[in-house]
């Protein structure tokens, strides 16, 4: 459902992303894996076209980024990285808020609200401003847009940062679950997680995707951990061939 | 329920959700009220708004560019712009929908001004047609004012800036129609062919003569011409910050 076609931005003299190439089909669980400033975000907001890319393109749902962006926005629900959103409305406003830009009519968007609220356990604060919350809750307000319109897309970008375990467990099992049926793609950089919920990860760094499967054969190659391989393979690419380290 | 409407009516209330629009009313009207009842009404013993409209294109150049200023340096400062424009709307909508937004405010602040009609109306027997123009006028420069406080609000991220040099701008384009200004452009040869092109450019001259009652096309085309061009360079600067 996702199609990444050589993805180049640069901001300046960074190269964000560098040839980004993979695809996501429906029943995927992709983890997007790689250290700070790897490109992770920067190849979501492409996707999501917030940003858009230097060179080559994507399909997302089947719509090309660059021809159609509002096709690609109404088939995915986008949490961005630290879920912002506008603190002064209540949950309930806020929900209703992106119900309407979605064109959800107004039954719909009643039933639609009251699903994401039970999906997130976000019942009790509903009539709460956003500001006023945790940042568990807001983290879950977050995730609650985004599954407004049950789409079958979701690109989450950093969803449990900043919750606690048992709040973490509760969205991974929400992931999981959702991963059935759906094509999903969350960038972390807890490597228990992607143990947890996804069925492949994609590590890259500096832009570029150095390593794209299974979390298992992955183990594998970092003799039996991922954390052995994902050090050996983002840090081994900093150090030049033959040098000191 | 199309996008525009949906972010025009968040704008909108998140006004009201804020102290933002109260503060806004407040200040407005009691300048309003102290402009219109300032001595001079009762000396002129002639039954008009022209005194209460001829502060307008001061207070506004100040009033504008605070209601303004959060539009789109407020979004980009929380990453709230992000969530907004990764929803199905287009940049345009959203623009268009934050200006309607912030022109109802004022809508709203021009309509809570009617009191001083009724006070005109209990001294004498006023002429409605420059009141009705003077209010049409002062919409519309409104308008104008708001869509240069949107397009250096959409510059950067931080909003006292957008405040500042919008501020600026709106002052200049009244400061331009000043007959000391054009009096000075008129007395040196050099640059006495360029008195009626800037007076041309001066919202207080089109708003004068508005409010006097002459409504002329050019007059009503001059803000509407401003408006599209702001939202416009708006428009595109949003959109080049997305390819950066």
């Amino acid at each position: 459902m996702i199609q990444v076609d050589k993805i180049t931005k640069r901001f300046g003299p960074i190269t964000a992303a560098d040839q980004i190439e993979f695809e996501v089909q429906r029943g995927e669980v992709l983890g997007f894996l790689g250290p700070n400033g790897a490109g992770k975000s920067t190849t979501m907001k492409i996707l999501t076209c917030f940003l858009a890319p230097d060179s080559g393109t994507a399909r997302v749902g089947g719509h090309d980024i660059l021809q159609d962006p509002i096709a690609v926005r109404r088939a995915v629900g986008y949490v961005p990285e630290n879920a912002p959103l506008y603190d002064d409305m209540t949950v309930a406003s806020f929900l209703g808020f992106v119900c309407e830009v979605r064109g959800i009519p107004g039954t719909e968007a009643r039933a639609a609200i009251d699903r994401v609220l039970s999906q997130c356990a976000l019942q009790g604060v509903e009539h709460q401003t956003i500001d006023t919350l945790s940042k568990g809750y807001k983290r879950r307000v977050g995730l609650a847009q985004a599954f407004l319109h049950d789409p079958d897309i979701l690109i989450l970008d950093e969803p449990t940062d900043g919750l606690d375990p048992n709040q973490k467990h509760d969205v991974r099992e929400l992931i999981r679950g959702m991963g059935q049926d759906k094509c999903i793609i969350i960038s972390t950089h807890i490597l228990e997680e992607v143990d947890a919920v996804c069925s492949r990860a994609i590590i890259i760094a500096q832009g570029r995707v150095l390593a794209d499967a299974t979390p298992a054969e992955l183990k594998a190659k970092g003799d039996g951990k991922l954390e052995t391989f994902f050090r050996r393979i983002t840090l081994g690419d900093l150090v030049p061939a033959g040098g000191a380290a | 329920m199309t996008a525009m409407q949906a972010v025009m009516r968040r704008e909108f209330r998140s006004y009201f959700g804020t102290p933002l629009a109260y503060v806004f009313l407040c200040v407005f009207l009691w300048a309003a009220a102290f402009g219109a009842f300032k001595d001079q009404l009762f000396e002129m013993r002639d039954a008009n708004l022209r005194v209460f409209f001829s502060y307008l294109p001061w207070l506004f150049a100040f009033l504008a560019p605070a209601i303004a200023m959060r539009t789109w340096a407020e979004e980009r400062r929380t990453g709230t712009v992000e969530l907004l424009l990764t929803l199905p709307v287009t940049v345009r909508q959203a623009v268009l929908g934050k200006f309607f937004a912030g022109w109802a405010v004022f809508a709203i602040a021009l309509l809570l001004t009617t009191p001083i009609v009724f006070s005109v109306e209990y001294l004498g027997d006023p002429d409605y047609g420059p009141i009705f123009a003077g209010y049409l006028g002062a919409l519309l420069m409104s308008g104008a004012y708001l869509a240069i406080g949107t397009f250096f609000s959409a510059l950067t991220k931080n909003q006292v800036i957008a405040f500042i040099v919008a501020a600026v701008v709106c002052l200049i384009l009244v400061f331009l129609g000043q007959p000391s200004m054009i009096a000075t452009l008129d007395e040196f040869p050099l640059t006495s062919w360029l008195a009626p092109f800037v007076e041309q450019m001066s919202f207080a001259v089109h708003f004068d003569l508005l409010q006097r009652g002459v409504i002329e096309l050019r007059n009503i085309v001059f803000p509407l011409v401003v408006i599209a061009a702001f939202l416009i360079c708006s428009v595109v600067i949003l959109n080049e910050q997305k390819a950066r």
